[in-house]
């Protein structure tokens, strides 16, 4: 067989497990984030937490909530990354400093999992287990349940804006869903080779005799809900492309199967609470189509090989592992960043200017391909508002989106949300361009220099997490500057979307007439895909331009 | 279930609403980060020792659980230098194959300097192989992502067989049909690349020598 239909073997492998699993998971969605009655673990739960989850919350409620919960994630997870060296399981790691803490708390907390450290080296197994692996099922859990709460605004009319409650659905969303899937995973990933102990580095002599150490910790339970939450963060500095987290190619598609599993669910469960699983299938058919267009762009790129050194090379193999070569990085490369994921399996500063320009576009794109887990629902729905809007604009009508107009009010909220992102990665990009501790970070000057640092503010500003790592980033400038992006990057648009949320909830629904645009057609998935790209391209052109376009002329 | 204390209920207070963040994150903390991966741990401690400890290998290619017997991990590249190895691919993690700093190059395509590496790399291996620079394969000229990349392609393997034979006093043949033997394809037919793991090429050449 040739390379290329393997490639194409490889990414149809992927695309059959997901086609099968997507609807019972997403039906499992629904019933979960509908759910009436309380497992008893979870009752427990609530008693020792003593939070009502039977309140039904306004938006507001619902958001202070989730902002509540996030600010003690956050110190706690900074509180953890400054003592570590004070609790057990340290394996003999500093504490980090408060720039870094800061940077490592906010990071995992917002989903995007950017790691200014290297995991072998900084990272204590009680911090990676206690702390990071918890946000990375909790991080998870607030994206599903915000784009629960975005659904039941369009399934209710009439209320005072209630959506939900915010602690049902995170208990809810981290019990019923994440949970047993990472349990699975985990050790599926153990059969493959992922470690699994609390052992701390141990020095072996090789065969050559040389000196190496052995790495030791709790991975395998990492690694699961880092590809299923689509975290990113790695245990280790090398992330999916270290052995001990993805040793062979079978357990690396198994975790771009993971990674995607969830987003590509979504949409079922959205259709499902809305009432017309039809709305759910256009919005999978618009991910769809984004996501293998950059998987099929990507792959060519790196198999191609264009630029300088795969030319003197004989193949784009810098920055890549034999056992996984170009199409199997290729492929996990735009799943990771057209999710929220931001794992890499091959170094992203190495791909080919094309390649790297498509990881870039992946995360610009605001990841709704299918974007994180539940943010990239909320991101499409998002966009689907604009789609909707532009057309009422088109024949001169008040627009509308399942039984629920589209006002003023609430595009000024899809407005900002969808302008949020630009401004964070526009503006911290600018900044880090005019300023000498923004322009030492780069490893390489000119364009490449250039996409290094766009590229960092698009994974912060995006949640994403995944970096062209050639860019020092563990500066105090860089950490609080990039921390700055995620928070914004994620808070602000999920506060919009709740409002949102509590606006249609409250709405009463208008009956659909002749003047209505059908939202499940194919023609309204080829204008969800067009604005989705034209809202990209107007934004990001101009950097665009100057980093990996001028990188691929030269 | 209306306690206006109990956030959940209609209130306004971030503070308290931050406070019920703490008491559901600490709970959630003891079974997301404590009791989840304790019971990964334990399953997989007793149900895939090997692999749950690194497949580590003895001196004699044994499969063990404790680094204490282990000269390395089948997963994990480590360092050949001499010519009777079989030598794996460039590394960036630290002085090479360093464990504690897995790392790529993360230079770009256009980088002048890994341009220059990669020329006088595919200059050496040519001349330590004894072959045409043209015939060397991309493997042996770049690095890996992680820097502990423990494979190497089919290619680079055929072509370090003559020299290792010579350095070794073996048979050309033996030591093909360990390479032959060795070779792994794709996972599934499709599923990633064709490779050879170095330290089980060279763990399998002392059995020649014996």
């Amino acid at each position: 067989m040739s390379a290329t239909w393997t490639a194409v073997g490889q990414i149809g492998l992927v695309v059959l497990v997901l086609a099968a699993a997507h609807k019972p998971l997403g039906d499992h969605l629904f019933r979960t984030m509908t759910a009436t009655k309380h497992l008893r673990v979870e009752r427990l739960g609530y008693r020792a937490m003593r939070v009502d989850p039977d309140a039904e919350q306004r938006w507001s409620t619902y958001l202070l909530s989730l902002l509540g919960f996030s600010l003690a994630s956050v110190l706690v997870l900074f509180g953890l990354a400054r003592l570590q060296d004070k609790l057990p399981l340290d394996i003999g790691m500093s504490p980090m400093d408060p720039a870094g803490s800061w940077n490592a708390a906010v990071s995992f907390v917002t989903n995007t999992n950017w790691q200014w450290f290297s995991g072998e080296a900084a990272a204590g197994h009680l911090l990676q287990m206690a702390g990071f692996a918890v946000q990375n099922f909790l991080s998870a859990a607030v994206g599903i349940a915000v784009a629960s709460a975005l659904a039941r605004g369009f399934s209710r009319s009439g209320t005072d804006g209630r959506v939900g409650n915010f602690w049902a659905d995170l208990v809810r969303a981290t019990v019923r869903v994440l949970l047993p899937l990472a349990f699975v995973a985990a050790l599926v990933l153990v059969a493959g080779g992922v470690i699994q102990n609390l052992h701390a580095h141990a020095e072996i002599t090789t065969l050559a005799g040389q000196t190496q150490s052995v790495l030791g910790g709790p991975v395998a339970s990492q690694e699961a809900i880092k590809e299923l939450g689509t975290n990113g963060g790695g245990f280790f500095n090398a992330n999916s492309a270290h052995p001990f987290e993805n040793p062979t190619p079978w357990t690396n598609a198994l975790e771009v199967i993971l990674l995607l599993l969830i987003p590509f669910s979504m949409p079922r469960m959205f259709g499902q609470i809305v009432g017309d699983r039809r709305q759910g299938w256009s919005i999978l058919a618009a991910m769809s189509m984004l996501w293998v267009a950059a998987v099929g762009l990507l792959t060519w790129a790196e198999m191609a090989g264009p630029g300088l050194v795969p030319a003197a090379a004989g193949g784009a193999m810098e920055g890549k592992e034999v056992r996984f070569g170009e199409a199997a990085s290729a492929l996990f490369a735009a799943s990771t960043t057209m999710t929220s994921t931001g794992a890499v399996n091959s170094m992203h500063d190495s791909l080919t200017a094309q390649g790297g320009g498509v990881a870039l576009v992946g995360m610009l794109l605001g990841e709704v391909s299918p974007g994180g887990v539940g943010s990239g629902l909320y991101g499409m729905v998002v966009l689907i508002i604009v789609a909707v809007f532009l057309a009422g604009l088109m024949v001169g009508r008040t627009p509308e989106y399942l039984g629920k107009k589209i006002g003023q009010r609430e595009i000024t909220l899809v407005a900002l949300a969808v302008l949020t992102m630009p401004a964070v990665v526009l503006i911290g990009s600018a900044v880090a361009v005019v300023t000498p501790a923004g322009l030492a970070g780069q490893l390489q000057g000119g364009p490449h220099g250039l996409t290094e640092i766009v590229y960092a503010f698009a994974s912060a500003g995006n949640n994403n997490g995944s970096a062209f790592g050639g860019l020092t980033s563990g500066t105090p400038f860089y950490n609080t500057l990039l921390g700055l992006a995620m928070l914004v990057g994620r808070f602000v648009p999920i506060a919009l979307v709740l409002a949102l949320a509590g606006r249609f909830a409250s709405q009463r629904r208008v009956p659909e007439g002749a003047g209505t645009l059908p939202t499940h057609t194919p023609l309204f998935v080829g204008l969800l895909v067009t604005v989705t790209l034209v809202v990209v391209g107007l934004t990001f052109v101009p950097v665009l331009s100057l980093g990996p376009v001028v990188e691929s002329l030269s | 279930m209306t306690d206006r204390r109990t956030p959940g209920a209609d209130t306004l207070s971030f503070v308290r609403h931050s406070w019920a963040g703490l008491r559901v994150l600490l709970v959630l903390t003891v079974l997301l980060g404590v009791v989840y991966p304790l019971a990964v741990t334990g399953v997989s401690q007793l149900t895939m020792r090997w692999q749950a400890n690194g497949s580590l290998v003895s001196s004699s290619g044994e499969r063990v659980t404790s680094a204490d017997e282990a000269i390395g991990s089948v997963l994990v590249g480590q360092r050949f230098d001499g010519p009777q190895w079989f030598h794996p691919r460039p590394s960036a993690a630290g002085d090479g194959y360093d464990t504690l700093a897995s790392a790529g190059s993360n230079l770009g395509p256009l980088n002048a300097d890994l341009l220059a590496a990669v020329t006088q790399r595919r200059a050496d291996v040519a001349a330590a192989e004894g072959v045409d620079p043209a015939a060397v394969p991309v493997d042996a000229v770049t690095a890996s992502g992680s820097g502990l990349d423990p494979d190497i392609s089919p290619a680079y393997a055929q072509l370090q067989v003559a020299r290792v034979a010579r350095e070794r006093g073996v048979p050309v043949a033996s030591v093909d049909a360990i390479v032959e033997r060795l070779t792994l394809g794709r996972d599934l037919g499709v599923l990633g690349e064709p490779r050879v793991d170095v330290l089980r090429l060279n763990l399998a050449l002392q059995t020649l020598d014996s």
